[in-house]
């Protein structure tokens, strides 16, 4: 065990913000969707690091990661329903033109 | 020695195909690259000796999700051609900000000192696992049993054909 935490909090947060572009900067759904599962890994990295330097016996970390990894399935599958949805409906799914409510 | 350049290697991957995934002009590859950052932040969960995670991540992750989100470009293909613009306008602000939230996290990460425990994993995780989450954990489990059937059910209606 030579790797010390910080690394791996380091690298979960850089993939954290690159998420975090990815959700501010794209145009397409589907993509910002993309970001959301990133951020949602880095978020997964963290809670292994911490289990596995701090509470190797009980294993929380473990544990908040499977159910982590749950909401995540339910989002994704929730999330492509609307973008499908919507698709069908007004055949984009470019997020500056879905302004239903602005009209 | 070589756990260290296993972590580089799996982090270099990790991150290079995070970047590739938000930057890529055809949304398809980034898809593919998603796929790629998945596998590498698999490696990371085996070199934190957790191994049901890595596969976990591998089952759902690249095998349900990544699968899902392909399918979901696949089926809105036609608007998607490569000379689309896939960058909104605020794009350099939204850079500025995550690259300021970095540096704000990254020396927080780095500077606080972490009350590291230096432990032998136990042997059996996996039989571990399962006990906590039937006994301690057992109230969120049922309730993610129920959020998962009302995702599969919401999911279905919403994208239902409407006569």
């Amino acid at each position: 065990m030579t790797i010390p935490i910080n690394w791996y909090l380091l690298v979960a947060a850089a993939l954290f913000c690159i998420g975090l572009y990815g959700v501010l900067s794209r145009r397409n759904a589907i993509g910002i969707l993309m970001g959301i599962e990133l951020m949602l890994n880095a978020v997964n990295i963290n809670l292994i690091a911490f289990w596995r330097y701090m509470d190797q016996v009980r294993l929380t970390g473990q544990i908040f990661a499977i159910f982590v990894f749950t909401v995540a399935a339910a989002e994704v599958a929730v999330g492509l329903a609307l973008v499908i949805a919507i698709y069908r409906n007004r055949a984009t799914i470019i997020v500056e033109e879905i302004d239903l409510l602005k009209e | 020695m070589v756990p260290i350049i296993i972590f580089g290697l799996a982090s270099l991957v990790t991150l290079g195909a995070a970047l590739a995934v938000v930057t890529n002009k055809n949304i398809l590859h980034s898809a593919f690259y998603l796929v790629l950052a998945f596998v590498g932040v698999a490696s990371i969960y085996v070199l934190l000796e957790a191994p049901f995670i890595a596969v976990v991540q591998v089952m759902i992750y690249i095998g349900a999700i990544a699968i899902l989100i392909v399918f979901a470009i696949m089926l809105t293909r036609r608007i998607l051609s490569e000379d689309l613009i896939q960058r909104n306008s605020q794009w350099i602000l939204s850079a500025l900000g995550a690259v300021g939230l970095f540096v704000i996290l990254g020396w927080i990460m780095y500077s606080v000192k972490w009350p590291v425990v230096q432990q032998a994993v136990p042997e059996d995780t996996i039989t571990i696992l399962g006990q906590e989450l039937l006994s301690t954990y057992i109230v969120p489990f049922e309730i993610a049993s129920v959020l998962l059937l009302a995702a599969l059910v919401g999911s279905i209606i919403i994208s239902r054909e409407r006569e």
